[in-house]
């Protein structure tokens, strides 16, 4: 089962100034601690899930570091060419980690991350999920966040006022965290209604 | 490009004040209110969201706003992405108390769908529970498959996930059977394009195709997610939600007993392979739902077997043909371990498969699940499960050690099976060589799952060689990254840092003796023997500052401590004597990486004492070596954990009450080489190339000494001598600016104490050689034995001597 759906900031290297910010995080239904004997209010829930969502995003930043430096690659590459170069997706680094119980989520979990440009995608997941759905399911989203952000406001979009695009999106293709098994063809038609839906 | 905006955006809502939010909240309401669906409301809700979403404290918005954002997305004239955001902003809010949304203010489907989203994310079971209720009870009633249902299926997989118990029998039993129709008889033709419209346009005269295959071709059978097509019916999207929730579906409706009704309809297909269009599947119309679900499920993965092995024209649709391949093994283990009767009918496809896949090197993931499936039948299938772990084990991690994920679900895999494995349990713990390369490659990322890993990996008949290799670990990601340089073309985009050159390296490699010790580096099974590789480090020095084999370096202390957490359970004395000998040999040889030997020897010299503990008889065993080993040092070497560990060990152990072999040769010749040490590391000047030898070692080492010499009284009056000059030298104001005075208390302290037991023979034995008993409680309690009480005496009996005598 897919828990969540993150997008943050990713820097090169530690050294870099800044925070990692969290772009935009999505909970597919959620669990309060069930078994816990004070009653938690519902503001005290819902700082636990952010720093919990900001726990997993620092966690993958410092991982898709070290995966950078053990490559040998520097914050050089990070930079976009052009804003017209097709962004060369299945190239781009990803991995996988567990987080133990208890840190943060009560249950162990799973993120698969990718990195693109100087954003991370991640996805937090039970512990026995199909890797290979969940690898391609992260690559599809990005292509499709990246190559839409671009089109519909040119000169650099931000993402931080595009929630309605974001959402658009993770309805179509992955609604309330269901994977999909999706082929090209069925893609491009999603894709289509899509951008007529969005193009009003 | 990202960054100044993004962080000037962020703090801007996050300063937005309560005043201020209150405003843009009575603006959103009154833009609400008039139904005013334009751009400014779009702007304005987007806004929302982020000021709501910047911060992790709540933030508290009006609740006419709160109302009208729940009526907007119930509105039925309202756009969808108006309506996705004011679900989007409820969301962020949860869990929230303020909010009287429910169920039955949803027009649509779709928005049933973002309502539920919001509902479940307050993490209310009684809700989730609600919602569950409510979609079943809509799929139900909405007989006419249109676009409501593929709203409403992940919806009904979710809330199944959260609780399985929320949904009721019957609607599920029904669901199960809908399921199975609609991954069976979805149709075979290509969906209708939508109509262009335009007064001008010419109705489309020719009627779409049938779909077609991966290949191109014609499709041969039912259709499946790797079925594809210009258009899609909306049956067919069916199809392909119903595969995926597939397999979560299966697992929560558990294993179901067979009735007496359906042995007759199992006789028939039992043992046949025949093709999924057989008469066969007339009989299981018959079938109660579940039974129902599991039969079609069961062609469907058939189907997905055989269409997965034809060439895909697009490269993401061989990725998903591989996604599938894993998902129709994993629904075929769940279907065969809820119906054994399928598996004689699995087993054929899956032999197949799992020859198909040890020929292709691209497919090395999917070959996981497809051991699992083994491994869960093992009855059956006992010859396909050796056949695949011996590839597994012995193939794969040396021709794909650099794919990390892979390295993370070969792991999880040896974790959670290791139950099943058997004969194939000492395969995997002879191939850790193999293993190891993941680990070496993709540290950071597989350093816990490998602790986790290795109690099961470690062997008592291949712990040394074991230890051996977790040592060179550094070395081993470098020989690595070497075979990397030398094996891929000039074309590839390469998989190792080319920020390192390493010139030489490759042509260094082609020398015999050095290429011996690469391949045994690079070894895939234990060997059972032990090489010394240090030419080998020499040839790969250029590549120790590769950023890989730092992150490698900086991972071998965990995995140290859990090798050594691991062996000392079961390490009878011959093991704990050979793996000392390893600690004291290996120190000296490590790979030159920075700061790596320093964090070996702190985790090594916290572990010796431990070996020592388990079998106090290995330090007369290795006397020998250990004499040696103390006598090297000295020099640069004298500041290490190492020495302080080894000596006290020495100090502790060497006595006849540990093992009786000891001499009292052998303690003089100790004490000899010891007391040489300690001059040598007091009399040497620090300087650049000699750091300054820390008081831990000058006291060990008189501590140690004065242990000796309690066992072996004729040494008594040499001891005393050195600890009076140890004594002078420590107050003396020459050694003043090198070290600090709290040391030198120290070293003077220790001294003292060592000198005044000293005065008294047979105290002093008692106290720094304890019999065995002394981890007893009665010993303490005793007060004829008591140690505390001993001390008290000696003191005081000192006190009155001093006072007696003159000066």
């Amino acid at each position: 089962m897919v828990h969540a759906f993150l997008i943050h900031t990713l820097r090169a290297a530690k050294a870099e100034e800044g925070l990692c910010r969290v772009l935009y995080s999505c909970f597919f239904g959620a669990e309060n601690s069930p078994n816990d004997p004070q009653p938690h209010g519902a503001e005290r829930d819902r700082l636990l899930r952010k720093e919990q969502i900001l726990a997993v995003a620092r966690q993958v930043e410092s991982m898709f570091q070290l995966q950078q430096q053990a490559c040998g690659r520097h914050a050089v590459d990070l930079q976009p060419q052009s804003s017209d170069d097709p962004v060369a997706l299945h190239e781009a680094p990803c991995g996988v980690f567990r987080l133990a119980p208890g840190d943060p989520f009560q249950e162990p979990r799973i993120v698969v991350w990718l990195g693109v440009l100087s954003i991370g995608f991640a996805l937090v997941l039970d512990t026995h999920e199909n890797l290979l759905l969940v690898e391609s399911t992260l690559r599809l989203l990005a292509r499709l966040l990246l190559d839409h952000l671009r089109l519909l406001v040119p000169g650099g979009a931000n993402l931080l006022l595009r929630a309605d695009l974001v959402e658009g999106i993770l309805t179509r293709f992955l609604p309330h965290g269901q994977l999909l098994f999706l082929n090209d063809q069925f893609v491009q038609g999603l894709e289509k209604e899509f951008s007529a839906a969005w193009s009003h | 490009m990202l960054a100044a905006g993004t962080e000037s955006l962020l703090r801007q809502a996050r300063e937005v004040g309560a005043v201020e939010l209150g405003r843009f909240c009575a603006r959103i309401s009154a833009l609400l209110q008039a139904e005013d669906w334009g751009p400014d409301t779009l702007d304005a809700l987007r806004r929302l969201f982020l000021i709501v979403a910047a911060t992790k404290y709540s933030r508290r918005l009006e609740p006419t706003c709160v109302a009208l954002l729940q009526t907007t997305l119930c509105s039925p004239r309202c756009p969808e992405r108006l309506q996705l955001l004011c679900a989007a902003v409820l969301r962020e809010m949860a869990p929230s108390n303020s909010l009287s949304l429910s169920c039955d203010h949803a027009q649509s489907s779709r928005q049933l769908g973002l309502v539920a989203s919001v509902l479940l994310a307050q993490g209310d079971p009684q809700q989730v529970r609600t919602v569950g209720q409510c979609v079943v009870k809509v799929l139900e009633s909405r007989q006419s498959e249109g676009p409501s249902l593929t709203h409403l299926l992940p919806v009904v997989s979710k809330v199944a996930s959260l609780a399985p118990d929320a949904l009721p029998e019957e609607q599920t039993k029904a669901l199960s059977k809908r399921l199975g129709d609609w991954l069976r008889y979805a149709s075979v033709q290509q969906g209708a394009a939508h109509a262009s419209g335009g007064f001008f346009s010419t109705p489309r005269a020719r009627q779409p195709g049938p779909v077609t295959e991966m290949d191109g071709s014609v499709a041969t059978d039912f259709f499946t997610v790797l079925s594809t097509g210009q258009h899609f019916t909306e049956d067919q999207r069916l199809n392909v939600q119903a595969f995926s929730m597939l397999r979560a579906w299966l697992l929560q409706g558990g294993p179901e007993r067979l009735g007496a009704t359906d042995a007759d309809d199992r006789s028939e297909l039992e043992g046949s392979t025949v093709s999924v269009l057989s008469a066969a599947s007339t009989a299981s119309h018959l079938l109660p739902p579940a039974e129902w679900l599991r039969e079609k499920a069961l062609e469907y993965c058939q189907r997905l077997l055989e269409q997965s092995g034809r060439r895909a024209l697009r490269k993401a649709d061989s990725d998903l043909q591989k996604a599938c391949l894993v998902e129709a093994v994993l629904v075929l283990d769940v279907l065969c371990r809820q119906d054994p009767s399928f598996l004689y009918r699995a087993l054929p496809s899956l032999r197949a498969l799992r020859t198909r896949l040890c020929g292709d090197p691209a497919c090395a993931r999917v070959l996981l699940p497809v051991a699992q499936f083994f491994l869960h039948h093992g009855e059956a299938a006992a010859v396909d499960a050796d056949a695949v772990c011996q590839h597994l084990f012995t193939r794969i991690p040396s021709e794909h050690f650099h794919s990390p994920m892979l390295g993370f679900e070969f792991v999880q895999f040896c974790r959670d099976h290791l139950l099943l494995f058997g004969s194939n349990l000492d395969l995997l713990r002879t191939s850790f060589p193999n293993l190891f390369k993941f680990l070496a490659w993709s540290s950071p990322a597989l350093t816990s799952e490998f602790v986790a890993l290795l109690p099961a990996l470690v062997d008592a008949g291949t712990a040394v060689e074991m230890l051996h290799l977790l040592l060179d670990l550094p070395s081993l990601t470098a020989a690595l990254e070497l075979q990397l340089r030398s094996l891929q073309a000039a074309s590839e985009r390469p998989l190792w840092d080319a920020s390192v050159r390493a010139p030489g390296c490759l042509e260094a490699l082609r020398d015999p003796q050095a290429q011996g010790l690469f391949q045994h580096l690079l070894r895939a099974k234990a060997s059972g023997t032990v090489e010394r590789l240090t030419p080998l480090h020499q040839l790969l020095q250029p590549l120790a500052s590769c950023a890989r084999v730092l992150q490698c370096a900086q991972a071998v202390p965990t995995l140290l401590r859990a090798f050594f957490a691991a062996v000392t359970q079961f390490a009878d004395g011959a093991l704990a004597s050979q793996l000392a000998l390893l600690l004291l040999e290996r120190s000296d040889s490590l790979f030159p990486v920075e700061g790596y030997e320093a964090d070996v020897h702190r985790v090594l010299s916290s572990q010796f004492p431990g070996l020592c503990r388990l079998h106090p008889p290995l330090v007369v065993e290795r006397a020998k070596e250990l004499l040696e080993f103390v006598g090297s040092l000295g020099g640069p070497r004298s500041t290490g954990h190492m020495l302080t560990s080894v000596v006290w060990a020495i100090g502790e152990y060497l006595s006849v009450s540990w093992d009786r072999r000891c001499t009292a040769e052998q303690i003089n010749r100790f004490f000899e080489v010891l007391e040489a040490l300690l001059f040598e590391v007091t009399q040497s000047r620090p300087s650049a190339t000699l750091p300054k030898c820390p008081p831990q070692v000058i006291t060990v080492l008189m501590t140690t000494l004065t242990k000796l010499a309690s066992r072996s009284q004729d040494l008594i009056p040499r001891v005393s001598l050195l600890l009076s000059k140890m004594r002078t030298l420590a107050q003396s104001p020459a050694v003043g600016p090198v070290h600090s005075e709290d040391d030198l208390g120290a070293v003077r302290t220790r001294a003292t104490e060592l000198l005044n037991l000293l005065k008294m023979p047979s105290v002093a034995q008692f106290v720094l050689t304890p019999s065995m008993e002394v981890s007893q409680p009665r010993y303490h309690r005793d007060c004829n034995t008591a140690l505390p009480l001993a001390l008290d005496m000696v003191s005081r009996l000192l006190e009155r001597e001093a006072g007696l005598l003159p000066g």
